[in-house]
């Protein structure tokens, strides 16, 4: 039973890191219904570019390269951009193709995502970079102690920074006027431009934001596994999530995360051996599929009432 | 001036429903069949027929598969390649299992397998809809790709899961040289794109098209759902099935699971995006411009800086031009190759007095 728990809980924690990649989509899909298959390509240029601007910055500035300053400044100027990055997208990609069918968008951020690591490894290479936040990967232990399981630091810690990000994020949703905006072009595109948001400002703010939470994801899986190519699949983790939380549900992606980390994790150790393992790669489509049999729209997804 | 109509009449309703109504065009087709099916063997080159001409198109054929599903019944699939791959493995298999299977026959079984998978994988389509059933018949693609692998008795128990074409032999002759295998590819797409071409035309095809527009429509005026979605899978999924068994007979001869992996999926669905959705001359088109684009880049890049850039800068130059075309095509031309065509037509009737 322990061992269950161990299982359930790293799984939890797990799931709290697709979550983070998840939220970056539903952010964009919500305001603009642009099915942004380039998330993952931005974890990885945002992550490449903090570790790329931490080696530079001590070299540029003389600063010590473990110094506080230079992981702030790094992360400031990898903000930037991203920052950037959502902007010209806008400018580039999205404001031309306004009006066209959904697909045609989706189509366009997978060329995007090609362009994205074309630059991202162009401009900083292709090596394997180590990311190192200060939190070790090792269970903590009063809670090994105490009950025997063993729960990682790190993971804890980045499921913090996810539910601080997610809390962050609402109050910005609930209470600022940039915010308000967004529900309000979330809720129809029309009426927004209607009573006079400047549709592009939200895109662009949007897709400021998604880059901003593909920078925190990026760090966090970074750290985790390194900076590398890899981090673009975790795009490949982050639609399951995507589909069994709802697309346009915030705490959808969280719950939809949990779930998916959890029986996943639960699934590689209880049933991999059975089946030879590897399991992973379609076991979180599969959970998604049997909840969308039930719930189409996810379990948080807006109910679409079609009329003829 | 020359691409007109006027004076062709329409005396019985079999002329007025031919496939190319216009005398021009249907001479223009015959021309091109016959240089593609007399001339080209002749001139193209080994390098040309093995590596351009044989996988454009067999691409061609997967993209009439997932245009069937996409353009035509609405369906959005990134599970294509899972089929082509069900339609590899099958065919393999019944070539090596049954004694004397003609390789022909062997083709369709394996594309009739890829099509009772799709129907299985298609069953959701029911019930979800839009970006919800992509992101599920991802679902089909990782499982289809890990069952191929983990199961040893699909690849013959050979090591890490590949396996071998047979020998392509058809009443005693062997398709061996590279002419060969091509005039048996582009046999293959004729007859199939021809059926294609006559399937969205007749109920099936308008059925498929009405429920891809409004499907809550269609099944209002009498179009029943499930049998026109699963038929749709079924369809498409035989074709990339198809496309599939020729990838592993005509073109590789060595297939492994994992060369049917999600990029591939990909690249048939840029196809049909930059060829034209909805359209069966575009998913050819789009088959050779996505076919030959990386092969282009390849040898353009390198002049373009004089020869100086190491491999991995190119090959992210690649990628970067890749990505940003992609989107340029989807700018300038949201509806496809097949649509500049149509318009380039339309032009054709009027010129050389447009008003």
């Amino acid at each position: 039973m322990q061992f269950f728990f161990e299982v359930l809980i790293g799984g939890l924690l797990s799931g709290v890191l697709y979550a983070l990649v998840a939220l970056g989509f539903v952010l964009i899909y919500k305001a603009s219904g642009v099915f942004n298959f380039a998330q993952g390509a931005m974890v990885f240029i945002a992550a490449l570019t903090f570790v790329g601007f931490r080696e530079l910055l001590p070299r540029w500035l003389g600063l010590d390269a473990e110094s506080a300053a230079v992981f702030w400044i790094a992360l400031l100027l990898a903000l930037l951009v991203m920052v950037l990055l959502g902007i010209v997208t806008e400018r580039v990609v999205l404001r031309p193709l306004v009006n066209q069918p959904p697909i045609t968008l989706f189509m366009a951020t997978i060329g995007l995502t090609f362009f994205i690591e074309g630059l991202a490894q162009g401009v900083w290479g292709a090596n394997v970079r180590g990311l190192e936040l200060g939190i070790q990967d090792e269970p903590i232990a009063w809670i090994m102690d105490s009950t025997g399981i063993g729960i990682s630091k790190f993971d804890l810690f980045a499921a913090g920074i996810a539910a601080a990000l997610v809390a962050v994020l609402a109050a910005f949703f609930q209470w600022t006027r940039v915010g308000r905006a967004l529900r309000a072009v979330a809720d129809d595109h029309q009426a927004a431009l209607a009573i006079g948001i400047p549709l592009q400002n939200i895109w662009r703010i949007v897709w400021a934001v998604a880059g901003f939470v593909a920078l925190v994801a990026g760090l966090i899986w970074g750290a985790r596994n390194g900076v590398q190519f890899a981090l673009t699949f975790t795009a490949l983790k982050a639609l399951p999530v995507l589909i069994l939380g709802g697309f346009t549900s915030v705490p959808g992606a969280i719950v939809g995360g949990l779930i998916i980390g959890a029986s996943e994790k639960l699934a590689e150790v209880y049933l991999g051996p059975h089946v030879g393992g590897g399991i992973e790669s379609w076991f979180a489509y599969v959970v998604a599929l049997l909840f969308l049999l039930v719930r189409p729209e996810g379990l948080f997804g807006e109910r679409h009432i079609d009329r003829v | 001036m020359f691409y007109r109509e006027a004076g062709q009449f329409k005396a019985n309703y079999r002329e007025d429903q031919q496939i190319f109504p216009i005398r021009q065009d249907r001479i223009a087709i015959a021309l091109l069949l016959t240089f593609f099916f007399l001339a080209v063997p002749v001139i193209a080159d080994e390098y040309w027929l093995k590596a351009i001409l044989v996988p454009t198109l067999i691409f061609a054929l997967a993209a009439i598969g997932l245009n069937i599903l996409t353009g035509y019944a609405g369906q959005l699939s990134l599970g294509s390649a899972a089929f082509m791959a069900v339609g590899a493995f099958a065919a393999y298999n019944f070539m090596l299992r049954v004694d004397g299977m003609p390789i022909l026959v062997a083709l369709v079984l394996g594309g009739l397998t890829a099509a009772a998978v799709g129907v299985l994988f298609g069953l959701p389509s029911l019930r979800i809809k839009g970006f919800y059933l992509a992101v599920a018949t991802l679902a089909a693609q990782f499982f289809i790709i890990w069952l191929l692998t983990k199961v040893p008795w699909f690849s013959n128990y050979s090591s890490s899961g590949v396996i071998t074409a047979q020998q392509v032999k058809i009443l005693g002759y062997a398709f061996e040289t590279p002419q060969s295998k091509y005039l048996l590819t582009l046999a293959i797409l004729t007859v199939l794109a021809l059926a294609a071409k006559n399937m969205v035309r007749s109920s099936i095809g308008r059925a498929w098209m009405a429920v891809r527009d409004m499907d809550v429509a269609a099944e209002v005026i009498g179009i029943r759902l499930m049998h026109t979605k699963l038929m749709a899978f079924a369809v498409s999924s035989f074709y990339c099935g198809v496309a599939g068994a020729l990838y592993a007979y005509t073109y590789l001869g060595t297939v492994e699971p994992e060369g049917f992996n999600l990029d591939l999926s990909f690249r048939i669905l840029f196809m049909i995006i930059i060829g034209g959705v909805g359209s069966i001359l575009g998913s050819i088109l789009g088959a050779a411009f996505i076919v030959l684009l990386p092969i282009f880049l390849d040898n353009v890049i390198p002049h373009l800086f004089g020869g100086a850039l190491p491999q991995s800068l190119t090959s992210n130059l690649q990628l970067i031009i890749f990505g940003a075309l992609i989107i340029f095509f989807l700018i300038v031309e949201p509806h496809g190759l097949a649509r500049l065509w149509q318009i380039g037509k339309e032009k054709l009737r009027l010129w050389p007095f447009p008003h």
